[in-house]
Parts: structure tokens; sequence; C-alpha cells
């Protein structure tokens, strides 16, 4: 079945089942593959997306349920790989193995563009669905505070 | 649109043995780092003197990285310590990846060894190129080389202010001898420029936050068709029955076949099942759902955690074998004028990267192409190979990033598996692993019961320490005994500074019965929350400041032979206890340094309760304080952590500072949260609902790490910052709740 759909500011058609998961139709069927799979149930976050500036998990979003709303991946949160977050994660060397970033990154857009100044407690519950193995929290929180203007 | 991870000449197809596109070292993530890597074909001519180096006439300088990136900042590390020696600009030299080839030496990222096994060997495979470089300008000018120096990617002579840069010498250096990699002399540590400042940048870093980075599971080549196996849910298990019809007729299957049956021992064999192929990620995975199997589970669905629980007990109450003896243990503690004992119980702990194993297999006219995210890619080949029943050398495995690893990655069974899915299914295939899958058929760490016993004398001082171990050891999913042997006693029983003039230390039997593999510092894990729990019990039991007792049993600063320590050998993880002794000054160091960062005289007046503990483990020191707090939910966190290590010269410190801060979280998942058991022989926590890590709430909110400054030979970095946090956690409890927690997860076991 032919889906159309807004991905990153582009129009994509796509042959596929209305029911795929959008994670599997932008990493498969566009070959976008910055946004990462985790468990498929919405409980690791690794697979964020926006939907209209909304951080959905893509791995339980069915594709039709993206179709006439703006899809933003990891690719698409800026033109040049410099949203103010992509640009504190490298300065504070936030990403350990980095599969998991993506997913942080986008909820933490998200989050700054409906917060700008976040408290500590707001932090942990907006990124409470994004798990890192690795144990990147406290350089996350540190980069989300860095960008809302306070101290790292 | 992104084209991460399409194969393409560029990217991929170097030939000369390198894979991955090279970056260069030295920007800060700018988008300019993503430079274009080397010609295909060859790194062209140059100077090439070994396997890790090349220089174009251009002045390029490629560094091939060996060991596989996960997280632990080697890409950004091992190829700047090889630059450094040289004397290359950073900005010019370009970091590609290597294929898994025996000439590159040992290439198993696992046990902490990148930096404190090779640093002397791949400085040496820098210097020699800087030897000729330095030679061939020397000749030049007719000077002596020594009175030439290899700085800033040129060669210069001080005295005449003449210089040329590495470029213009490749040509006449290339027609010089290679000398023998012993006989260059290494620059003096501090003379090294870039390795060990307080913060270098990462090589991978802008591929990583723009989502440009090739995962295992971002690779794709032409015509490639999406694998995932239907694995029996118990080790060992077969098929009894299976219906495929209503799996092929979901749109997209392409293919479903049986996978070969594993016979014991398991080793890096691939799981079995049954492989559903489609055209798509999606339709795999319906296709799998709607395969109709019947399993027979076999010998292990005898296997309940809670069962087996009693008999580990049962195996710790009775005599193992000793394989530390100092003094009669017995007498003493039949002298003693108390005595305490306590069990402690560590379950099946699961790696858990978030990005469970991926692999692309392209078999082909008698060859094998594997992309994979592995920590052991010669493993890889030599799997593939054996599954394919071809030579190694028709088999290419590159090595991609990988999601994180643990020591899940290290095994070859997703490689081999996806070799032999291409291979059926006459096509390129891509083979993901769902997380239920890496829960259930992983490697997971193994389960364990400990029992310690401590003789008192009149004044509290401990004469006696007898400890027992049982856990099935790994070996075991080798074809193994189910003891554990002297060499597993080294991760922190036979190598645990003990001031103590009776000690014995016994193994005891436990038989396996899931495929057990090694994870994050291993058996560290419970020998350390174990002994660091023990030690608590003691000081509390004494009535003395945990601090003081820690030391006091410690002892004084000293380096332990065997015989102090009362064994007959010590594997100590491959290194020379002349090398790498069992130092108690070092022990002390880390206890000392990270009972003063977290204040912890002061902790009565400031009302906190903090847990301290420290271990040695890939011949590392690391002192770990945690408070814990209880909050407005009445739960138990950690809200702050310190970490101190002595891990002798460190080459990238901010890749230290960030492996101890994911070591205390990954310590606090172990401790507090973690563990899987078994019902059936089945895994109970299929996902991350039950299977439970750290999230952002869950870890502190602050951690602070310090490196004890050191000269001593690099010690392993990765795994030792994780032992110690369990019984940190677990003595911080006791001081918040005044309850003693003895197993994992913690949290369970706490009445708040
Ligand atoms: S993959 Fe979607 S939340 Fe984990
Ligand atoms: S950086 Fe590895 S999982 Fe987050």
């Amino acid at each position: 079945m032919s889906i159309k759909l807004r991905v990153n500011g582009v129009e994509r058609t796509l042959d596929v089942d209305p029911e795929m998961p959008l994670l599997w139709a932008i990493r498969d069927a566009l070959g976008l593959t910055g946004t990462k799979y985790g468990c498929g149930e919405a409980l690791c976050g690794a697979c964020t997306v926006h939907l209209d500036d909304q951080p959905v998990r893509s791995c339980v979003t069915p594709v039709r349920r993206a179709v006439g709303r703006a899809v933003t991946t990891i690719e698409g949160l800026s033109p040049d790989g410099k949203h103010p977050l992509q640009q504190a994660w490298v300065e504070l060397g936030v990403p350990q193995c980095g599969y998991c970033q993506a997913g942080q990154l986008m909820t933490a857009a998200a989050l700054l563009k409906a917060k700008p100044k976040p408290t500590d407690d707001e932090i942990d519950q907006s990124m409470a669905g994004n798990l890192c193995r690795c144990g990147t929290y406290t350089r996350i929180r540190a980069g989300i505070r860095k960008v809302a203007g306070g101290q790292p | 649109m992104s084209r991460v991870g399409l194969v393409t000449r560029r990217s991929f197809l170097l030939g000369a043995g390198l894979a991955a596109g090279g970056l260069t070292l030295g920007l800060f993530g700018d988008e300019a780092s993503a430079a274009d890597p080397p010609a295909p074909g060859a790194l062209g001519p140059g100077l090439a003197p070994n396997v890790m180096v090349h220089i174009t006439e251009t002045g390029v300088v490629t560094i091939v990285c060996a060991r596989s990136e996960m997280g632990q900042g080697v890409r950004s590390s091992v190829p700047l310590l090889v630059a450094d020696e040289l004397g290359a600009v950073p900005e010019r030299v370009v970091v590609v990846q290597a294929v898994g080839d025996k000439k590159y030496g040992d290439q198993n990222t696992d046990g902490s060894t990148s930096i404190r096994k090779f640093d002397d060997k791949l400085r040496r495979m820098g210097a020699v190129a800087r030897t000729m470089l330095v030679s061939a300008a020397a000749k030049q000018w007719n000077v002596k080389p020594d009175t030439c120096e290899a700085i800033d990617g040129a060669v210069k002579h001080a005295a005449s202010k003449r210089s040329l840069g590495f470029g213009e010498l490749v040509k006449a250096a290339a027609k010089l001898p290679v000398p023998d990699e012993k006989s260059v002399v290494l620059r003096p540590w501090a003379e090294l420029r870039h390795v060990a400042k307080e913060r270098l940048p990462l090589l991978d870093g802008h591929a990583i936050v723009t989502g440009t980075g090739a995962y295992g599971a971002d690779i794709k080549v032409e015509g490639m068709l999406y694998a995932v196996v239907a694995r029996p849910p118990v080790v060992g298990g077969k098929i009894a029955k299976l219906d495929k019809a209503k799996a092929l007729a979901v749109p997209g299957v392409k293919k479903v076949f049986e996978m070969p049956v594993p016979g014991k021992p398991w080793g890096h064999q691939p799981w079995g099942g049954v492989a559903v192929v489609a055209d798509s990620t999606w339709a795999a995975l319906k296709g799998r759902a709607a395969l109709e199997i019947t399993w027979d589970h076999g010998a292990n669905a005898v296997y309940d955690s809670a069962a087996y629980e009693t008999k580990l007990l049962a195996s710790v109450r009775a005599q193992g074998t000793a394989h530390r003896t100092v003094g009669d243990v017995d007498a003493a503690m039949g002298k003693a004028a108390k005595v305490l004992e306590a069990e402690y119980l560590v379950p099946h702990l699961p790696h858990l990267p978030m990005e469970p194993p991926a692999v692309t297999a392209k078999f082909d006219g008698g060859a094998c192409e594997i992309w994979a995210a592995t920590q052991n890619p010669q493993l890889a080949r030599t799997e593939v190979a054996k599954v394919l029943g071809i030579g190694e050398d028709k088999v290419t495995v590159r090595v991609t990033l990988l999601g994180g690893g643990f020591g899940r990655k290290s095994k070859g069974d997703f490689s081999a598996e996806a070799a032999f899915i291409s291979r059926e299914a006459g096509a390129p295939v891509r083979v993901q692993w769902t997380r239920e899958d890496d829960l259930k058929n992983g490697y997971p760490n193994t389960v364990s019961a400990q029992r310690l016993r401590a003789g008192l004398d009149d004044k509290g001082r401990v004469v006696a320490w007898h400890q027992r171990t049982a856990f099935p050891p790994i070996g075991t999913t080798f074809g193994g005994p189910p003891e554990p042997s002297i060499n597993d006693l080294q991760q922190g029983v036979l190598d645990l500074a003990l001031d103590v003039p009776n000690i014995r230390s016994e193994a005891c039997r436990a038989e396996p019965h899931a495929r057990i593999g090694w994870y994050r510092s291993v058996y560290n894990i419970f020998h350390a929350f174990s002994a660091g729990s023990f030690i608590d019990e003691i000081a509390h039991a004494r009535g003395v400041d945990p601090r003081d007792a820690w030391l006091e049993i410690v002892g004084p600063a000293r380096k332990l032979s065997l015989e102090d320590l009362g064994i007959p050998k010590l594997a100590n993880y491959g290194e020379s206890l002349d090398k790498h002794p069992v130092d108690a000054g070092r022990l002390r160091g880390v206890i000392e340094r990270v009972t003063a960062m977290s204040k912890w005289a002061d902790r009565k007046t400031s009302g906190r309760a903090l847990g301290l503990a420290a271990h040695r483990s890939f011949v590392s020191y690391v002192g770990v304080v945690v408070s814990v707090v209880r909050d407005e939910r009445r739960k138990v966190r950690v809200d702050e952590a310190w970490i101190a290590i002595d891990a002798g010269r460190v080459v990238n410190k901010d890749r230290v500072h960030s492996q101890l801060e994911g070591a205390i979280v990954m310590g606090i998942s172990n401790a507090m949260l973690g563990g899987v058991t078994y019902k059936g022989g089945i895994v109970e926590q299929p996902n991350f609902r039950d299977a439970k890590i750290a999230r952002i709430g869950d870890a502190p909110r602050t951690i602070h790490t310090d490196i004890i400054a050191s000269d001593a030979p690099p010690g392993g970095v990765g795994e030792p910052g994780v032992p110690p946090v369990g019984a940190a956690c677990a003595n911080a409890i006791f001081a918040l709740t005044g309850q003693r927690v003895r197993r994992f997860p913690l949290l369970a076991g706490v009445k708040v």
C-alpha cells in the first residue's frame, strides 16, 4: 500500500503495510538509520522521533498514524548537525557507545521546546523513558542544563 | 537523505584489509571530521612500516584501529597514542577500522585490555615510523639523528632551524630498512603532547549526535533481505513440531528454514531454531510471530532459579576445594572470641547493550563478508568459517560501531548465525535480534552464592577469614567442569589483600543450566559484593568506622607475594606480578582518596547515609562511596556517588571519567534493580519492563570521579569501576535503614 509521509521536510512515498511501525518504515524503507531499535515496546526510547514536535516512540507508532503529520528524525533535528543540544553533547562528551543518543536528543529537544528552562526534576521526568545502558545520565542532564542556560 | 550504512566502495570496500571510512583525529566533532577515507584499492604509495601506520607523500597519516569501539572511546584514544608517539598533527591523522585479521594481533576487545596490554606495542608501531622519518631527514641534512626531533608532522633540526614535513620524507624513509620495533626508543610519557590531556575530542561524536554513525543494524547492501530467528527458549532445546505455513503466508516473507541444532558444549555456536527471511524487518517479525512451533525444551527445562538457590547455598555450606590457604583457619576460628558469618546471593545479570546483536552477512561465490557489531572480529571470522565449512581466508569481518558490548558481543554466535542464514537464503541478509532474543538467548553473567566467615579476637581484630564461592564458571559453556578453577578465583578472591593471619578460600561446585558468559567485570561483581559487604558487617559488629575497618583488614601498604597471599599462582589477568603486583598500598590509596572526596568523616554531622567499598580488578584499584536517600515516594535511591581509580598511566582522561560514571550507573543497575531469573529453563524477564536497568531518575544526580596520578604501567579501566558499587550500595542502605541486604537486587530486600 502506498503511504505518503513528510519526513524531515521532504515528501516521501513508501509502499509498506500501514500497520508497520514507523521505526521500521523509516529505517528499512527510507534508509534513515539514525533512529534506533532498542525494545520494540515503548520501554527504552531509542526510537524516539517527533510527530509535529511531539516526541513519540516510533516502534509502537503504526506508520499510518504519521500520515499528514511532520515526522522529524535525528537526521532532521537540525540542517547542519548544529542544534544546540547536538553541540552541547559533543562539547561535554555525552555519548559513550552513542546508540541511545539519537533518542535522548530527540526527547531532550522536545522538552526544551516545550519548556526552555526545565528543573532537574522536570528533566528526570521527561527523560525517564530513555534508557542509556552506558550510564551517560549525568552528562545528559548537564547537556540539557547547558542549553537551557544554566550550569552544566 | 542519509546514506549511512549503505555500503559503497568509498565507505567500506577499502581493500588493503581496512574497513570503515576514516575520520580525522583532533577535531571537535566538526562536520569536517567526516573526512574522506583514503582512496579504494590501497592506501597508495607511502611509508608503511607496519600494519598500523601509513603515511602518504602528502603527509596524511593513516592509523588503523584494530579494537572495537563500544563506548569506551577506544577509537578516540588508541590511534592518538600512536600518532603522538609518531609526532603527527592529529588533524592530519585518519583513523580506519581494521577488519578481523591475525596480523593486527589480538583484537578481542574484552577484559579491559586495549591500553593495558597494547600501549607499549602500539607506541612502538608509531616509534618505528618516526625513527625512519628522522633517519631520512638526518641523512639528507648530514646530521646525527639524535639531534633531530619529530614534532607536529615534521622532522626538525633545531640547531640549523631546518624542517621537513613527514610527507616530504616519505619517499626516502620508505627506502630505509624497517628497524626492529623492540629497538626503537619511546618518547618519555611526559613528552607525549596529546594523550593524557584533560579533554580529548570524541572521534565519532559528530556522527553519533547526527545519527550518521553506522552500527550493526545500519548496514545495507545491494539486494539485502531481513531476518529474525525463533530460537528455542531453553538452551539446548529443539524443535519438536514446526508448521511454517502461516509464516510463509505473511506478505513479504521469503523463506523459512530450520537452523542447525547446536551440540554441547554450546561455545560460540548459533542457538538453533527457525529463521524467517523477509523483505523488511517488520515482515520478518510478523512471520516469526505466525510460526507454529512446539519446542522440546530438553534437559535444561528443569532450571528454576528459586530451587537452584537452595542448591547453591547447600554447596557453600559444604567444604569446597581450597585454593588459598594461610595459617590454620579452623584452629583460629575455634579460638576466636567471636565468629561472624554471612551468605550472599547474586543472580544472573544480563548485558542488555542498548543495541541488541545485529549482523549483516553476504555469502556469495564461496566467500562470506560480514558486517558485525562485534568485540572480537577474529573469532567471528573463525566461527563464520566453521559454520559455512570454508577457509578463514574466504571470510571478511568488518567491524561497525557497537551500541554497547559489555562482553555479549565478544561471542561469535550471532555472526555465524547470520552467515548461515545468508547462505541458505541465497542473498545478503541482515539479522536483527529483538530485545526478547537478547534476554532469552544471550550469555548472561553466572549466578552465585558466597559464604563468608570471620573470626575476631578479643580486641575485635580479624584473625581468621574464610570464604566459599559457588558459581557455574564460564568454562562450562565451553565444556569445562562445573566448579570454579583457581584461575576463576583470581577475580577478587585470591588477589584480595588481607592483613589476616589465617585465611582459606574455597571454590564450590555449581551445575550450569544456562549458557553463561562474561559480563563487564564478571565474577568480580559478586566477589566484591560479598567481601565488601562483609567488611562493613565486621565494622558494625565491632562498632568501628567502616573506613577504619577496611584499612585495618587490608593492612599496611605492601606488595603481597604469592606466599603472602597463600596461593600457588595467580592468573593476574595475564600480567606478571612484577609488573602488576597485588599492592595493598594502592588499594588503601583509593579508599583514602574516595573517603576524602566524599567527606566520609563528616557523614554523621551532615546526616548522610554513605556506603564504602573498594576492589582490585583487571590490575586496577577502585574505591567507591555512594550516598542513598529515601525520596518522597519512600523509594530508596542513590543521590550522589564518588569513585576513585588507580589505573596507572591513563591515555584518555575524559574517557576514563566517563567509564567510571558509567560503571556507577551499571553497578547500580546490577545491585539495586538487576538480575534475571529462570523458570522452566526460560528467562522470566523478557523485556525492559521486568529486566530492570537504571533510568535517569535511578542514577545519581552527581557522580564525582577522580583518577589517581600514577606512573605505574596501565591497568584496566572499562571494567574495574563496576565491582565495588554493589557493596557500596548495600553498605549505604544499611547506614540509612539498619537493614542488611545480602542479595541483589538490593531494593527488593529493603523494607521501607
Ligand atoms: S525501541 Fe521504541 S522505545 Fe524502545
Ligand atoms: S551511550 Fe551507550 S546506551 Fe547510551
